[in-house]
């Protein structure tokens, strides 16, 4: 294997090859083929699917929850019914949808972003969706039998502990969080390892693109906050079944201990969310600036004090709830601080579109409307930042908000837009541009109209979570207005879906590279053949579609009989040495099979738990068992 | 009479001073993002000139403009961490010494209110309804004997949470009569929704002639039908969780029923204090309020209407 | 087409694990229910309760009132409390006895059925069991009935309710943490 200088194949030699490729690289068919895929693409396209379907789920849940609070007192769902459904919104959006969507597209764009064949470890993909349909299918099951939960997201005790949360209801949510958790940081390792390992010849870190930046950042992020919350659901299921004290002040235990555990989790994971959907923006400004974003230095390296910092914010989530003075204020500047680094690479994108050709595609309209919607969320963050003001509009509904304005502005916009630009990379047709601009702007305006008017509500004291509330407190008509934005928005995403739909199957032919955009996912063609790249590139510029030309260099000599990729070094991706991946595998399935028999048993009882773990060793054994190739690469490379 | 509950609508000093912090962040952030806009907005449509390739002064003036924006930024939020924290200590300072103390203590779904004092016999309970006299600061005790509460008077001040294991105290004061609403702000369970005290603040005579009111057991039944009506009341469960004090009823699982009838709500803030809807109540808590402690209770008619007179006696 | 045999593939695999779940979770139905139009005081009184099958003339059978709340996960936490609230703690501890006599084990003086459980609260018993007819509605003494059978061993494990949060009498206005004294008070605003 060699960096050749000039490689100057004849026709037949690189069809043959392309052939070999092909044929190595092509995933199994029938239902055993689908069930042990691990190439990346085909599993990040059911993680989206899979996560779209949960975004139309919890979206239908703030239909009903809208639709309750229309009117005051207006009945249509008791109070037992609005907490469920309240709570299934929030857990759906934050664990089933929104991480798990940014993991997706992730999973899917890397690898071609730094030139690779795969990612570091095509199994753990698999078992991270595996883990993702359980966690989602026992949530949902569980709700549509009655056994949902009814706590919050948040699920604070001694609300959910076992004397005021009877039945299983809780203990559903704590299991559901610690499988969709499970799955987030088995995608998010094998990110780390992808993108420290895998990036192709030259691409150096300070040649990586923005958005495998802001994936490397989101990764770390997740290796440090899942754990907070999977601990505090697994405290809580102790506590729950076995009779611990661990929240129970009666016995030594506290009821604080559950908020710190949790916002210690909580306010990084709206980073988690949001991290990703800053390198979306910088991707879509790239390209329809047609310049490289402004201050890749700055941009970088405010990624990752965001992601810092994210780490210093929680108690700002407990403001209200009497700790000294003192402390909270170290909280106070920390969550105003955390506005600079976002602040500074929104005056990166306007310089980058000052100094740039803009072109108003869809995808720059949705990252306008993100840069307006996300400023407003972010200024009221900073309001709520600080603790008097907090303390009057904490638990209402201009914390609601606020949220929104930076959850769906600052991560569902730039979704959209992302979708929208990589959609002809991965089915290789274009989305019509006309249904884009129309589901924009009524996406845009249907958002406003609903949330906007939450922020009046809130300072008028209405509180969060409430089923109903009294026609005299007045609040009847700005609710109104409220619901019939979310008419509208509802409207505008579903013209978005529409879009998608029928373009997956009479969109116009995309080709290689429809955007002209700057990065190596455009060099192959649309959808990607299997292997990515027939030819792994080598980079030596951050935006190597426009500035490398047709004499850059490739990578010759992997193999085209197993699935071989290349590994290179951490700082410099120099070639380091190569590496034979499992083509299909159905240990992933196993595992994940075993675990949910391990956690869904614990609900019903603790023996599941030492059966489990032992189930979920034997079949780890499975998965670790040497394979074939190996023997041999042993005797190859000793 | 309609009570208030707005953040902007400050009838005390805390609620006051934050509300004052409240326009200067709105009007400095109105003001980042209007300047955003422009920028933003001019970035997309302003005209440009034909040579695409900047020269290093292009870059060199954006960098200018980006740090400058930065720094500015930074300014801003200094300026406003500093305001924030000298408003809090402010609004979160210690008590008065001369506070009237107040204790809070949360349950699903009701307030008990206990009113403090060094001499025992000055101490009173009642439920879901606070009397303040106007101009005097008042120490509120916190705490919860079941789920975490919160205890927020938008008019008055910012809220606190109530929660088991962590008793607290804030303090507030009103500087104008009126009835100002206070929800719970905490989500705690089914009837969340239904948990509103009301903080009544009344000049210091309308003050002291209720506490004086309060301290007094309940009046005895007056009217042969009052009579029957607490005859009734002691033969069902009822003191089993209400106490009546002066009465054999002496059940502290529900609010305290000794004045009941000189408070404006029922079953905390969820019903008006009416013969109708107190009926309706007893009768049936889970139409009004479902989930919430209170059994429905069956009797016959003409007991219902001796319980209505007495209860309705009960100032 | 290979996409709509893997989309049917997906249908089916959704469907299959849907189905496994519904399985596991069908019997939750009764368990979650949140009944709150709760019944009225007296509909559900058993008029007599029997403690023993013997009786003079042919055998007659009578149908046993059936606890409502048997399978109830929230009508057995409620019984929990109200277990609590009513000190039945005072005589009887956890379930474990102390003066009265204990309520875990299988031997039932007075029988173990629910009428018969029911019957010796609202009646009372001799040796100190009160009577609570007129102090708790039906419906409340219902779901004691359900929280006492819980203790001796309920055939539905999973509508057991979790540990209460006050396992020793607490004062609950003593923090658990004890704060330094105050400092000096502030200025008036």
């Amino acid at each position: 294997m060699r960096v050749a200088e000039r490689y100057e194949p004849t026709v037949e030699a690189d069809a043959e090859e392309a052939r070999q490729l092909r044929e190595t690289w092509k995933s199994r068919g029938g239902l055993i083929g689908w069930l042990g895929e691990t190439d990346h693409k085909k599993i990040a396209g059911r993680y989206i699917v899979t996560a779209f379907v949960f975004f139309v789920l919890g979206g239908l849940e703030a239909a009903l929850m809208r639709f309750q609070l229309a009117r005051p007192e207006s009945g249509l769902m008791g109070p037992d019914l609005y907490n469920q459904v309240f709570t299934m919104h929030g857990s759906t959006m934050m664990f089933l949808f929104a991480v798990p969507i940014m993991e997706a597209v992730a999973m899917y764009m890397v690898p071609l972003m730094i030139g690779a064949r795969a990612m570091a470890f095509p199994r753990l993909n698999a078992y991270s969706w595996y883990c993702y349909v359980i966690g989602g299918g026992l949530l949902y099951g569980a709700f549509f039998l009655n056994v949902g939960p009814d706590t919050g997201w948040f699920s604070y005790v001694p609300l959910s502990g076992p004397e005021f949360a009877p039945g299983k209801r809780v203990d559903i949510w704590a299991q559901v969080v610690t499988f969709t958790e499970l799955a987030a940081l088995a995608a998010a390792v094998n990110q780390i390892a992808t993108i420290f390992k895998y990036r192709a010849p030259g691409m150096s870190l300070s040649r990586m693109p923005l958005f495998v930046w802001s994936i490397l950042v989101t990764a770390f992020m997740i290796i440090f906050a899942m754990p907070s919350v999977m601990a505090a659901s697994s405290l809580l299921a102790l506590d729950r079944l076995v009779a611990t004290h661990f929240f129970n002040p009666a016995e030594g235990g506290d009821a604080l201990l559950w908020q710190h555990l949790f916002w210690f989790f909580g306010h990084p994971e709206v980073y988690i969310i949001f991290i990703p959907a800053l390198g979306m923006v910088s991707t879509i400004v790239a390209a329809f600036t047609r310049r490289k974003v402004f201050g890749y230095t700055a941009m970088v390296l405010s990624l990752v004090s965001t992601g810092f910092i994210g780490f210093g914010l929680w108690v700002h989530h407990m403001f209200a709830t009497g700790l000294p003075q003192l402390g909270q204020s170290f909280f106070t500047a920390a969550s105003m601080m955390i506005a600079i680094p976002s602040g500074v690479q929104i005056f990166c994108w306007i310089a980058t579109l000052w100094s740039g050709r803009p072109r108003l595609a869809p995808p720059l309209l949705f990252v306008l409307g993100f840069v307006f919607i996300f400023v407003i969320g972010g200024l009221t963050g900073v309001m709520l930042a600080s603790v008097p003001l907090d303390v009057q509009v904490h638990d209402t509904f201009f914390v609601v908000a606020h949220f929104h304005y930076v959850l769906i502005g600052g991560a569902v916009f730039p979704l959209l837009g992302a979708i929208f630009y990589w959609f002809p990379k991965m089915t290789g047709r274009l989305l019509s541009e006309r249904l884009g601009k129309w589901s924009f702007w009524i996406t845009f305006l249907g958002f406003n109209l609903t949330f906007f008017p939450m922020h009046i509500l809130g300072l008028d004291g209405m509180p969060r979570r409430i089923y109903t509330y009294r026609a005299e407190t007045g609040w009847g008509d700005l609710n109104l207005l409220a619901t019939a934005g979310a008419l509208v928005m509802a409207l505008g995403l579903l013209l978005y879906l529409i879009n998608v739909v029928s373009s997956w199957r009479h969109g116009a032919w995309a080709g290689d590279d429809p955007w002209g955009g700057e990065g190596l996912e455009w060099s192959v063609s649309s959808p990607p053949p299997d292997y990515n790249f027939q030819h792994l590139p080598t980079v030596r510029s951050r935006a190597p579609m426009w500035e490398q030309g047709p004499d850059q260099p490739v990578v010759v000599g992997l193999r085209s009989d197993r699935r071989e990729v290349l590994v290179t070094r951490l700082i410099d991706a120099e070639p380091d040495h190569r590496e034979t991946l499992p083509d299909h595998a159905m240990s992933p399935l196993a595992v994940a099979i075993a675990t949910g028999v391990t956690f869904v048993g614990v609900i019903f009882t603790p023996w599941a738990f030492p059966i489990g773990i032992i189930i979920t060793g034997i079949a780890l054994i499975g998965w670790f068992w040497p394979r074939d190739e190996s023997r041999e690469l042993l005797e190859e490379q000793p | 009479m309609r009570d208030l509950h707005s953040a902007l609508d400050a009838a005390g000093p805390q609620a006051g001073r934050i509300e004052d912090l409240w326009w200067i962040f709105f009007w400095v952030c109105t003001a980042v993002f209007a300047l955003v806009l422009i920028a933003l907005l001019a970035a997309v449509l302003h005209r440009r000139r034909e040579e695409l390739r900047r020269v290093d002064g292009g870059e060199r003036s954006l960098t200018r403009a980006v740090g400058g924006a930065t720094a500015i930024s930074a300014i801003i939020l200094i300026g406003l961490l500093i305001a924030s924290v000298s408003t809090g200590r402010a609004v979160l300072s210690q008590p008065p010494s001369d506070a009237l103390t107040i204790e809070v203590v949360g349950h699903q779904w009701w307030w008990e209110i206990n009113y403090e004092d060094p001499v025992p016999s000055r101490r009173f309970s009642t439920a879901n309804e606070i009397h303040i006299p106007v101009g005097r600061p008042i120490r509120v005790k916190t705490r919860s004997t079941d789920v975490i509460h919160s205890f927020w008077v938008p008019s008055l001040h910012g809220k606190r949470d109530l929660i088991p294991g962590h008793p607290s105290e804030t303090w507030l004061q009103a500087d104008r009569a009126g009835v100002f609403r206070g929800p719970c702000a905490e989500f705690c369970g089914a009837q969340h929704a239904n948990m509103h005290l009301l903080v009544v603040a009344e000049p210091p005579a309308a003050f002291e002639a209720w506490r004086q009111a309060q301290l007094q057991p309940a009046p005895p039944p007056a009217t042969p039908l009052q009579q029957r009506g607490h005859t009734v009341f002691l033969s069902l469960p009822c003191p089993t969780c209400h106490t009546i004090a002066g009465t054999p009823a002496g059940g502290r699982i529900g609010p305290d029923l000794t004045h009941m009838a000189s408070r404006r709500t029922l079953a905390a803030g969820t019903l008006p204090n009416t013969k109708g809807y107190l009926g309706g109540w007893i009768l049936d808590p889970q139409t009004q309020k479902p989930g919430s402690k209170m059994p429905p209770v069956a009797m016959k008619s003409e007991d219902l209407e001796a319980l209505l007179s007495y209860l309705e006696s009960l100032r | 087409m290979r996409c709509e045999r893997s989309i049917r593939i997906r249908c089916g695999a959704v469907l299959l694990l849907t189905g496994l779940l519904t399985g596991v979770l069908l019997a939750g139905c009764e368990r979650e229910e949140r009944r709150f139009r709760s019944l009225p005081a007296s509909s559900v009184r058993p008029e007599v309760a029997r403690m023993s099958e013997l009786q003079p003339g042919p055998p007659t059978t009578d149908p046993a009132a059936a606890n409502p709340y048997i399978k109830n996960a929230p009508g057995i936490s409620d019984g929990q409390q109200l277990y609590i609230q009513m000190n039945c703690v005072g005589c009887h501890f956890h379930g474990g006895g102390g003066i009265g006599p204990p309520l875990m084990d299988q031997k039932w003086i007075y029988g173990s059925d629910p009428e018969n459980i029911f019957s010796t609260i609202v009646q009372g018993r001799p040796n100190g069991m009160p009577s609570y007819r007129a102090k708790l509605t039906d419906d409340q003494v219902w779901k004691l009935v359900a929280y006492v059978q819980s203790l001796g061993g309920l055939p539905d494990q999973s509508a057991l309710p979790g540990r209460p949060d006050h396992l020793r009498a607490k004062d609950e206005g003593v923090p658990l943490y004890p704060k330094p004294p105050l400092a000096a008070p502030a200025e008036h605003p």
